[in-house]
């Protein structure tokens, strides 16, 4: 079972990563759960999201405590909130952070990627110059660093859950899949 | 065709493949989602409804009351408060012996004010007839739907079923549900037909005053309805079986209990996660199992009173509390085994209340607990389980 | 007669109408009209709470079947036409 977690803002599209997830792990063949973390949130405050994958039918219905994965889409969580909260030792991180600069502030003892999927975002016109949406980005990174998943189910995974410009979500996905890069903390 | 959606998503799904003919709904978080999308559908055509936006849960219920008395097929969704505000005509549909089919998401009664899951709102429906059941995947909530519909329906039975999602967990989480193909299910569930309805054309009043002298008649009446529910339910499951491949484990889901010498019984999601508890201990050599209360009302008597006279303990996860000697479904659990020709020792879990997270670990523990039962019998009968500032850990 | 619970439908229903009670029965005064006086204003027909008055050529008619001798006709009246009797007096 692969588990995943997702920081985000409200509005950034966090729950749709998440979903995104598991509908392209489902095209897969696997069995997926997805969820958010059920609260009362606005717009801008910090969002969480989950998902879990799995080859066999998944009963585990309670919260995700030690994920495989985290995700982030918005770098500003960086500093107020705990991210790397019960990743598993040999856990992967992937960031919404520009490609040239160093990551600062983080314990080595995890592997980290990045993927500025904001400017990938912008370039593809997702959104608008101010709020760009960078989870469809950002999941063409997770398709990189997660080798369970392949960037061809994501982009399905994204066709099936964009509300308008599915082609540009798939192509920003592509780009991000292909620019992601392990960095060093 | 197997597709990836949310609970919420699956009921309106299991309203809209059985073909209800009315739906009248008031919003309530987390219910929102599947009024929402039933309202779309109708808007567009997809589903052939008459959809009628009230003003609270009572004037649902009571719409629903009136359309299914005209002979229509009705269902409604609400949750938490909407259901007891419900109450009062909730009583009235099952004495009325309307086949209603509603959704209940089961969330958290307030003060304090909670939006999470636990099963206070439902358990407190216990006494009005309606049929309860309580639903551990997305997949669940859309079978039980439209099997409700088919038992509810039957001449024998004639009252109305609420089928339970817990609040975010099944709700707003996306697991994947097959969508059976609409004509197979118009050949299971053929259209609803009542014997009495109300007709312009052959003028009755239903419902009328009556005398203490047969009152109790038409009670005794409705307690067949619920008894030959029983019964039933097992029959549709099998007919559900057959015609679609799947089924749900009846009234009283057992999971590795045949050679338990510890069961703990469950209702609702948790029931799912405990199964991965009992894998785990059974891995160890732990002789344990889970027994899940899918079917409340009616409730599994004899099913219980074979599984008290096999194990040693038997456990029972109450995910509401309702200020009685034990937890709800406890105290009918332990009725039920009070009847076995070999009792066990039990013990109650108060656990998961408000949304509190109810993990494979906390099963676990709940499970080394219940295995000890047997060598600590003059211990708590009734434990809650993670109350901060009681010293006992459970994560 | 009590029935046995086979004999009785799922759910109580009744197929006579409210009109097979008659609530006459239940008077002890009764309203008398003073037709000369009468002004044909329709007020006590409006207010009857049981519709046991009828308007014959606009003056009020009380069907005596029903009247329950609640007195709102004699009170309303804005002629002071009506007057309660009781009854068995003539």
């Amino acid at each position: 079972m692969i588990e995943v977690r997702f920081h985000g803002r409200g509005g950034q599209g966090v729950v749709i990563a998440s979903e995104v997830l598991a509908e392209a792990a489902f095209r897969m063949g696997f069995e997926v759960a997805s969820f958010p973390f059920f609260g009362v949130e606005r717009r801008g405050a910090p969002v969480t999201a989950f998902a879990r994958f799995d080859t066999k039918p998944i009963r585990n219905k309670s919260s995700i405590y030690e994920p495989d994965y985290i995700v982030v889409l918005d770098n500003s969580l960086l500093k107020g909130v705990d991210i790397l909260e019960g990743l598993k030792p040999e856990g992967k991180v992937l960031i919404n952070y520009p490609e040239d600069r160093p990551l600062v502030g983080l314990p080595d003892r995890f592997r980290y990627f990045v993927i500025d999927a904001t400017g990938i975002a912008v370039k593809h016109g997702i959104g608008s110059r101010t709020t760009p949406i960078v989870n469809t980005a950002i999941m063409g990174g997770f398709a990189k660093v997660c080798d369970a998943v392949s960037i061809d189910a994501v982009q399905a995974g994204i066709r099936e859950h964009a509300p308008v410009k599915e082609e540009e979500n798939a192509a920003a996905a592509r780009e991000a899949y292909e620019r992601t890069k392990e960095v060093k903390a | 065709m197997r597709k990836v959606m949310t609970g919420n998503y699956a009921s309106a799904w299991g309203a809209r493949l059985s073909r209800a003919e009315v739906i009248a709904a008031y919003p309530i978080t987390p219910q929102t989602s599947i009024v929402e999308k039933l309202a779309d559908w109708v808007s567009t055509g997809e589903m052939k409804a008459n959809f009628i936006p009230v003003e609270s849960e009572h004037s649902a219920m009571a719409a629903c009351i009136a359309a299914q008395a005209a002979g229509a097929r009705t269902y409604t969704a609400t949750s938490s408060h909407g259901l007891t505000l419900m109450h009062e005509v909730l009583m009235w549909a099952s004495g009325a012996r309307l086949p209603i089919v509603m959704t209940n998401v089961s969330r958290a009664m307030a003060p304090p004010w909670s939006v999470w899951v636990d099963h206070m709102d439902s358990v407190a429906q216990r006494d009005t007839g309606w049929m309860e059941f309580f639903c551990q995947s997305n997949q669940e909530v859309l079978d039980t739907i439209i099997m409700a519909y088919k038992v509810c329906e039957s001449k024998g039975v004639m009252l109305p079923a609420m089928v339970i999602e817990d609040a975010f967990i099944l709700s707003h989480t996306s697991e994947p549900v097959d969508l059976p193909d609409p004509a197979i299910v118009d050949d299971f569930l053929p259209s609803y037909a009542p014997e009495l309805k109300l007709e312009v054309g052959k003028p009755m009043g239903f419902g009328s005053l009556v005398r203490p002298d047969q009152y109790m008649e038409f009670r005794y009446k409705a307690m067949l309805g619920m008894k030959d529910a029983h019964d039933r339910f097992l029959r549709v499951e099998q007919e559900f079986k057959q015609v679609f491949g799947r089924e749900h484990g009846g009234l009283l889901e057992r999971y590795r209990c045949d050679d338990a010498e510890f069961v703990l019984v469950a209702a609702g999601s948790v029931a799912a996660t405990a199964k991965d508890a009992v894998d785990a201990l059974r891995a160890k050599g732990f002789p344990v199992g889970l027994a899940r209360i899918r079917s409340f009302r009616p409730f599994p008597h004899e099913e219980f009173k074979a599984l008290g006279a096999k194990v040693a303990g038997l456990g029972v996860l109450d995910r509401s509390y309702t200020f009685g000697a034990a937890g709800a479904m406890y105290t009918e659990v332990k009725a039920s085994v009070y009847s076995s020709s070999k009792r066990p020792v039990m013990k109650n879990y108060i656990a998961g209340l408000g949304g509190r997270d109810i993990t494979p670990k906390i099963l676990e523990r709940i499970f080394e607990d219940l295995m000890l039962v047997t060598k600590r019998p003059e211990g708590n009968e009734v434990e809650w389980v993670e109350v901060a500032g009681l010293p006992r850990r459970w994560r | 007669m009590t029935k046995g619970y086979e004999e009785l439908p799922i759910t109580p229903v009744s197929d006579t109408p409210s009109t097979v009670n008659l609530t006459g029965n239940w008077r002890v005064i009764r309203p008398v009209v003073d037709k000369e006086k009468c002004k044909r204003c329709t007020i006590c027909w409006k207010f009857c709470p049981d519709g046991a008055i009828i308007l014959v050529d606009g003056v009020p008619e009380v069907d005596l079947k029903f009247c329950k001798g609640c007195g709102i006709c004699a009170f309303e009246c804005p002629a002071k036409c009506i007057v309660m009797v009781k009854e068995g007096l003539e």
